[in-house]
């Protein structure tokens, strides 16, 4: 996310807002802002039920076997419409903002209005 | 005649310790998470520095010191490098299908959650000019 972070300007060039979501609690969320020096937003879906709509829960996966958030990235267009999912096969392995970025320009050149 | 201290033992000892510790270090960038080289190049080098030593110990016993250390120190180096790459290769891999995440073309499903300054934001308000990546973490506890 810090490489969000850092390319954030392109995003912004581009209309676009990037939000990162996770169990995490708004005092985390806050205190990993300060940070971090994030400045986009954190969101906290504490109970995961944002991410469970998203069947984006992993099971048992965090602390004392709680159900968090699996990594996964979309780039959703104004009407709402999904343009670009990445979902890892590897927690390790997150998606780069310039795939993003790119996933952002191809959606705005194949658009027909 | 007093034996030599087998050096290699103990520096390639603590090299694979590094290779396994460093881990949450390299994590941080994404060139060296994507595919840990970093640690495993570690690894290989204090496998190498064991190997030297362990020649020295059983080659030349009556100069060099480790016959009995050097058997410790590589074989807990062997199981540090398993639960490595048990860790790397199989249990980072395991992640949920998501079969039923919104694929490109279908509606994003809508939300309503606090930022870090406690103000609720919608998924509409993300939207407003030209769209939104959303990030979904494993998150920090």
């Amino acid at each position: 996310m810090r490489s969000f972070q850092n390319r954030l300007l392109d995003f912004t060039a581009r209309g676009v807002r990037v939000a990162a979501i996770s169990v995490d609690s708004v005092e985390i969320n806050r205190g990993h802002a300060q940070k971090m020096h994030f400045t986009f937003p954190l969101l906290s879906d504490a109970d995961a039920a944002v991410i469970r709509r998203y069947d984006l829960l992993h099971r048992g996966a965090g602390p004392k076997n709680t159900d968090i958030a699996r990594p996964a990235e979309f780039y959703v267009d104004a009407n709402g419409t999904v343009q670009w999912v990445n979902l890892t096969e590897n927690i390790a392995v997150r998606a780069r903002p310039e795939q993003a970025l790119s996933a952002i320009d191809a959606a705005k050149g194949g658009r027909r209005d | 005649m007093k034996r030599k201290w087998n050096w290699p033992l103990w520096v390639g000892f603590i090299v694979a310790v590094g290779g396994l510790f460093s881990y949450e270090f390299f994590a941080q960038f994404p060139i060296t998470r994507d595919f840990p080289w970093a640690n495993l190049l570690l690894f290989a080098i204090g496998a190498a520095l064991l190997m030297v030593g362990l020649f020295r110990a059983f080659g030349r016993p009556q100069l060099y010191r480790g016959k009995i250390f050097g058997s410790i120190l590589t074989g807990i180096a062997i199981l540090l490098f398993c639960f490595f790459a048990y860790e790397i290769f199989y249990v980072l891999r395991q992640v949920p299908l998501s079969a039923q995440a919104p694929r490109v073309g279908e509606k994003a499903p809508k939300f309503l959650l606090p930022a870090q300054d406690g103000k609720q934001v919608a998924l509409a308000d993300l939207l407003s000019s030209n769209g939104a990546v959303l990030i979904f973490y494993r998150g920090h506890w």
